[in-house]
C-alpha cells in the first residue's frame, strides 16, 4: 500500500473511534441494553421525543415602569414640599401606553428655574418640558427606559428559574426568546400537567404589609365601602380586594380601605417557611425580615398600636389584624392553606418578588406517551430509508456500492457523534433531517459515479476515470451543499425547538457527507484500484 | 445495472407541454387559494387551542360533540386523528378566542368535559402526572415504607406512569393491569383514589393570538431570505440570468407545493415551513446541477446553438437526476408511511417538493435560460457565456 493511503485510512479510523465515542462514551456494558442507555445518556432528546411542556411567555415591562415612575411620582412629591415650590398635581396620564410619562400641574412660572434644577438634581434619568398652563411634562431617558425594561426581562428570568429549580424539575431550560419583545421561553421536560408550575411561576409575590383603615372593616363590594366613607376615601388610601373573614370561616370576596404606601414591602423579606397553626392545625407561611425591614416594621407597629395592619400578596389582602403592641422582624400569613398551597407559598416568597407581571403566549404539552411514540415511528422510518438507499446502490452499482454504502454509514455515525459531542438536542424533525441527510448524502455518491460511468464509456482507463469523475463532481458537490445548507442556516435563525433540531442535524449531516463522499470514497476507490492489475475492470455496475 | 445508457430525448422540444403542465397546477393551487380552502394555516400560525385525546374505546363523535355543547363549547371542531385503530381525536377550538387566558380556559373545559364518568372525590388515573400519584401514596402509605418512603414511592409512580405511556400508548383499562408493575397492595390503595377514565390526553398545543401573528412574520421573512440567498449565491457562481432562473424555479415550486397543501386542505405548521425552506435548497440542487453542465459544455461545444447545448447537458446528468431523486424520494416516502402522524404534513410537503422540484429544473429552469438568449439573439446580442476567468477558478479548486 502507498504510504499516502496508508495516512489517509488512519485518518478516517481515527474519525470514526472519535465520533463512535461521540456517541456512547465509554458504555457501562456492551449489551444491546447497555449501548443503548449509553447512548441516550450522551444523545439530548427534544421535549417531543420524552414529553414535557413548552412555554412562552411575555414579562409586562410596563409593571416595572409604572412601579418605578410611582415612587418618582412619590419623590417629587417630598422634593417639591422640601424646597417649596408649589404645585397642584402629579399625575401619569397614560399609564398603560406611556407609563415612562409624568405630568405636574401648577408650577407657577417662577419656580420655572428652582423646578428644573430639581429635576437635574434628584430625578436625573428624566427629561423636563413645559407644557400648556404651567405644567411639566417629565419623561424618562430613552436610555433608562429600555435598561429598566431589559433589567426586568433578566430578573424575571433569574426569579423563575429559582422558582423551577425548587419544583425539582430537571434540566430546564430558560432563556429569553425572540428579538427584543420581552419573551422568555421555558422547557420543562417531563412536566406533563403544567397547570400548577405556571401559577408558580407567574405569581409576581410582591409581600407587603400596609396599614388597613377604618378598623381592618371589610365590605362586600366597592359601594359599600364607598358608603361606609362617604363617598370620600380616607387620605392616601385606596380601595383593594381580598378574602373576606367572616365568622363562618367561608373565604369569599371582600374589599378592604388599604393605605396606598406599604410599611415593608418584597425586598424586606428575608425567609419565608410553612409552619402549623397551634390552635386549628392548619398550615400557615411565617415570614422573617430582613434587619432593615425589621427596623422599619417595629417602628410602624410601634406607632400604630391599636390600628390594623393588611398583609398584602400580589394587590390582594391576604390578612388582616390588629397590632396589639410593637412586632419585631416576623410574620405570618394564616389563610386556610392546604399544605400544598402553603407550600407553593413559601417557594414563591423565597425564590424573590418578579418585578413584573407575566403573560402566556405560547403553550405545547407533549404527553409522554406521544413522545414514546414519536421515538418509535421516527427510528422506524429512518431505519427502512436507511435500508433501501443501502440496498439499492449495492444492486445499482455492484462493488461501488459498497463504497457508498461504508461512506453513509460512516456518515451517519459522524453525525450522531457530532449530537453527542455538542450537546445539541435530537427533534423529531431532527430524525427527519438525519433521514434526510441519507437521501441528500447519497447524491453525492450518484453524481461521482455517474461521472466515472460516462468518463469509462468515453474510453478512459479505471484510475483516469476515477480521477476526473471526482475532480468534476467536486464543484457540483459544492454548490448543492451551500445551498441547502444556506436554506437550513435560515431555518436555524427563525425556528424554534423542534425545527432548530431539524436545521442542526441536516446541516451537519451535510457536512459530514463532503468528508465522506468525497473523501472516504476516494481512499476506498484508491485502495481497491490499487489491488487491481493494469487494464482490470473496476466494478461499478 | 444503468437505467439510461447515452439518452436522447428533445426536452426543450416539449417545453410547450410543460408550460401547459405547470399552469395547470399552479393555477389550480392559486384558485383554491383564493376561492376553495384558502392558505390552510396551522395552529402555530392562526392561533387557538388543539388539544389530542386518546380514547381507550372507539370514540363517538355525537358522544363527544354532546359533552363540549354541556360545557359551552359547541364551536369546537372534532376530527379523528391518524389510523382509526389509535381511537384519537383532535379537539379544536378554532381561533375565535382573542386572548391568551380564553386559549388556557379552554382546554380545562375540554378535560372537564370529557371525564363525564368521575365518581365524586375520585382523581382521574389515566390524566394524573407522577407527582400526584406520588404524593397519594405518601399519604396513604399503603406499603408501610419507612424513611425512604418518599424515593420508594417516586419509582413506582414513575413506573406506573412508563407503563400507562410507554406499554399501553397512554390509556390504561383497568386499575387491575397494574398489578404486575406495582403490586396487589398498592394497586388495591390506588382503586380507593383514582378511577380511570376514557381516554387520556396526548399533547396539548395553545398558540396566542400574538404569537400566531409573529410565527407568520418570521416564516414570510424565512422563506423570503432563502430565495435570495439563493439568487445572490447563484449570481456569484454562475451569470446573474441562472440566478433568475433558478429562484423563479423554486418559486414555482413552493408555489405548487402550498397549492397541494390548499386543495387538499392540510394545514401548513412550522414545520411544514421548515420543509418548503428544505425544498428551496433541494430543489436549487437539481438545477445547479444542470447549470453546472451547461456551464461545461458552453466551453467545450462554442460552435453549438444554446438549445442543443442546453439539451445535451439535461440528457447528461438524467440519469443522476433521476436517481438522486428516486432516491430521496425513497427515504422520503419512508418518511411519510412510517413517520407517524406528527411529521404528516412535513412529509407529505417532502413527497410533492421533490416530485416537483426534480421536474421543474428539468421542465423550468433550462427553457428559461433559453428562452432569455432567443430573446437576446433577436436583439443583435451575443450568446450568454460565463465569465473567461470563472472556468479557471474552478479548475484550480478542482486541483486538476
Amino acid at each position: 500500500m502507498n504510504k499516502n493511503l496508508r495516512w489517509k485510512l488512519i485518518v478516517i479510523v481515527v474519525t470514526l473511534l472519535v465520533f463512535l465515542f461521540g456517541i456512547f462514551g465509554i458504555p457501562k456494558s456492551w449489551s444491546g441494553q447497555g449501548l443503548l442507555a449509553s447512548m441516550t445518556d450522551r444523545i439530548h432528546l427534544g421535549l417531543d421525543l420524552k414529553g414535557g411542556t413548552h412555554l412562552i411567555l411575555q414579562v409586562q415591562v410596563n409593571d416595572a415602569v409604572n412601579a418605578d415612575t410611582d415612587r418618582a411620582i412619590e419623590r417629587l412629591k417630598d422634593d417639591l414640599r422640601n424646597r417649596k415650590i408649589a404645585y397642584a398635581d402629579i399625575n401619569k396620564p397614560d399609564p398603560v401606553n406611556g407609563p415612562d410619562k409624568l405630568v405636574v400641574k401648577g408650577v407657577p412660572p417662577e419656580a420655572t428655574s428652582d423646578f428644573r434644577s430639581l429635576v437635574t438634581d434628584r430625578l436625573p434619568e428624566y427629561d423636563a418640558n413645559s407644557g400648556p398652563e404651567n405644567s411639566w411634562v417629565l419623561t424618562m431617558k430613552a436610555q433608562a427606559l429600555s435598561d429598566m425594561k431589559t433589567r426586568a426581562v433578566g430578573q424575571a428570568i433569574e426569579t423563575i428559574r429559582n422558582r423551577v429549580d425548587k419544583l425539582g424539575v430537571s434540566e430546564p431550560i430558560i432563556q429569553e426568546h425572540g428579538l427584543g419583545q420581552y419573551q422568555i421561553l421555558v422547557q420543562l421536560p417531563g412536566v406533563d400537567d403544567p397547570a400548577r408550575v405556571k401559577e408558580i411561576m407567574q405569581s409576581t409575590a410582591m409581600l407587603e404589609i400596609r396599614q388597613a383603615m377604618n378598623g381592618g372593616a371589610s365590605y362586600k363590594d366597592e359601594q359599600a365601602a364607598l358608603a361606609a366613607t362617604n363617598g370620600i376615601l380616607p387620605d392616601n388610601s385606596v380601595l383593594m380586594h381580598g378574602r373576606s373573614i367572616g365568622a363562618s370561616g367561608e373565604a369569599g370576596d371582600a374589599v378592604y380601605i388599604i393605605s396606598r404606601v406599604s410599611a415593608v414591602a418584597g425586598h424586606d423579606l428575608r425567609e419565608a417557611r410553612v409552619g402549623r397553626n397551634s390552635q386549628t392545625n392548619s398550615a400557615e407561611v411565617n415570614f422573617y425580615l430582613t434587619a432593615d425591614g425589621g427596623r422599619r416594621f417595629s417602628a410602624f407597629t410601634g406607632a400604630h398600636v391599636g390600628d390594623y395592619l393588611a398583609v398584602v400578596l400580589d394587590n390582594k389582602v391576604m390578612e388582616v389584624a390588629v397590632i396589639k403592641s410593637e412586632i419585631g422582624d416576623s410574620g405570618v400569613i394564616e389563610g386556610r392553606f392546604t399544605d400544598q398551597q402553603a407550600k407553593d407559598l413559601a417557594l414563591i416568597l423565597n425564590s424573590g418578588a418578579l418585578p413584573a407581571g407575566i403573560k402566556y403566549l405560547e403553550e405545547r404539552t407533549v404527553g409522554p406517551s406521544l413522545g414514546a411514540d414519536s421515538i418509535r415511528s421516527g427510528v422506524r422510518a429512518a431505519v427502512v430509508g436507511m435500508l433501501a438507499v443501502l440496498i439499492f446502490m449495492l444492486v445499482y452499482y455492484h462493488g461501488a456500492g459498497i463504497n457508498a454504502d461504508v461512506a453513509l454509514i460512516l456518515n451517519l455515525i459522524i453525525l450522531l457523534g457530532f449530537l453527542g459531542f455538542s450537546g445539541a438536542t435530537l427533534t423529531l424533525p431532527g430524525i427527519a433531517g438525519v433521514i434526510l441527510t441519507v437521501g441528500m448524502g447519497v447524491d453525492s455518491n450518484v453524481l461521482i459515479f455517474e461521472r466515472i460511468r460516462e468518463e469509462l464509456r468515453n474510453g478512459k482507463t479505471p484510475p483516469s476515470a476515477v480521477d476526473q469523475g471526482f475532480s468534476h463532481a467536486w464543484i457540483t458537490i459544492v454548490d448543492t451543499h451551500v445551498t441547502t445548507i444556506v436554506s437550513a442556516f435560515i431555518l436555524f435563525i427563525f425556528g424554534t425547538g423542534p425545527v432548530k433540531g431539524f436545521a442542526v442535524t441536516l446541516t451537519f449531516g451535510l457536512l459530514a457527507n463532503l468528508f465522506t463522499a468525497v473523501f472516504v470514497s476516494r481512499v476506498i476507490f484508491d485502495y481497491v484500484l490499487g489491488r487491481k492489475q493494469r487494464g482490470e475492470a473496476l466494478s461499478i455496475g | 445495472m444503468e437505467l439510461f445508457r447515452n439518452p436522447n430525448i428533445d426536452f426543450l422540444g416539449k417545453k410547450w407541454y410543460f408550460l401547459a403542465f405547470s399552469l395547470v397546477f399552479s393555477v389550480a393551487g392559486i384558485l383554491s387559494m383564493l376561492f376553495w380552502h384558502g392558505v390552510p394555516l396551522g395552529v402555530d400560525f392562526r392561533g387557538g387551542t388543539l388539544v389530542y385525546v386518546k380514547f381507550a374505546h372507539t370514540p363517538s363523535n355525537d358522544a363527544i360533540r354532546g359533552a363540549l355543547d354541556r360545557v359551552g363549547l359547541p364551536n369546537a371542531k372534532i376530527q379523528s386523528y391518524g389510523p382509526a385503530a389509535n381511537n384519537e381525536v383532535l379537539i379544536d377550538l378554532a381561533g375565535q378566542e382573542t386572548s391568551e387566558a380564553a386559549l388556557d380556559k379552554g382546554k380545562a373545559q375540554i378535560i372537564s368535559a370529557l371525564e363525564t364518568n368521575a365518581p365524586a372525590g375520585k382523581q382521574d388515573l389515566n390524566n394524573a402526572s407522577s407527582l400526584t400519584i406520588k404524593n397519594y401514596l405518601m399519604e396513604k402509605d399503603p406499603l408501610h415504607l419507612g424513611t425512604d418512603a418518599d424515593a420508594r414511592y417516586t419509582t413506582l409512580a414513575q413506573a406506573i406512569m412508563d407503563y400507562r405511556d410507554k406499554s399501553q400508548g397512554g390509556v390504561l383499562h383497568s386499575l387491575d393491569e397494574l398489578k404486575g408493575v406495582a403490586g396487589p397492595v398498592a394497586v388495591t390503595s390506588l382503586q380507593e383514589g383514582f378511577f380511570l377514565s376514557d381516554f387520556g390526553v396526548r399533547n396539548v398545543e395553545i398558540v396566542g393570538p400574538q404569537v400566531g401573528k409573529q410565527l407568520q412574520t418570521q416564516a414570510k421573512l424565512a422563506v423570503l431570505y432563502s430565495l435570495a440567498g439563493m439568487l445572490v449565491y447563484l449570481g456569484v457562481r454562475f451569470e446573474w440570468i441562472y440566478g433568475v432562473a433558478a429562484v423563479v424555479t423554486v418559486f414555482h415550486d413552493t408555489l405548487i407545493t402550498v397549492g397541494a397543501f390548499s386543495l387538499t386542505n392540510k394545514p401548513i405548521s412550522l414545520t411544514v415551513v421548515a420543509a418548503i425552506l428544505t425544498l428551496v435548497g433541494y430543489s436549487n440542487n437539481d438545477t445547479i446541477v444542470v447549470f453546472d453542465r451547461i456551464r461545461e459544455n458552453i466551453k467545450l461545444m462554442r460552435r453549438e446553438k444554446l438549445a442543443d447545448i442546453v439539451n445535451r447537458s439535461i440528457n447528461q446528468t438524467l440519469s443522476r437526476t433521476i436517481l438522486t431523486a428516486g432516491l430521496t424520494f425513497l427515504t422520503v416516502l419512508a418518511l411519510y408511511l412510517f413517520g407517524g402522524e406528527v411529521l404528516h404534513g412535513f412529509s407529505f410537503a417532502l413527497v410533492i417538493g421533490i416530485l416537483i422540484g426534480t421536474y421543474s429544473s428539468i421542465a423550468i429552469a433550462a427553457p428559461i435560460l433559453v428562452a432569455y438568449q432567443e430573446w437576446r439573439s433577436t436583439r443583435g446580442k451575443k450568446q450568454i457565456s460565463m465569465p473567461a476567468d470563472a472556468g479557471k477558478r474552478d479548475k484550480a479548486k478542482a486541483g486538476v
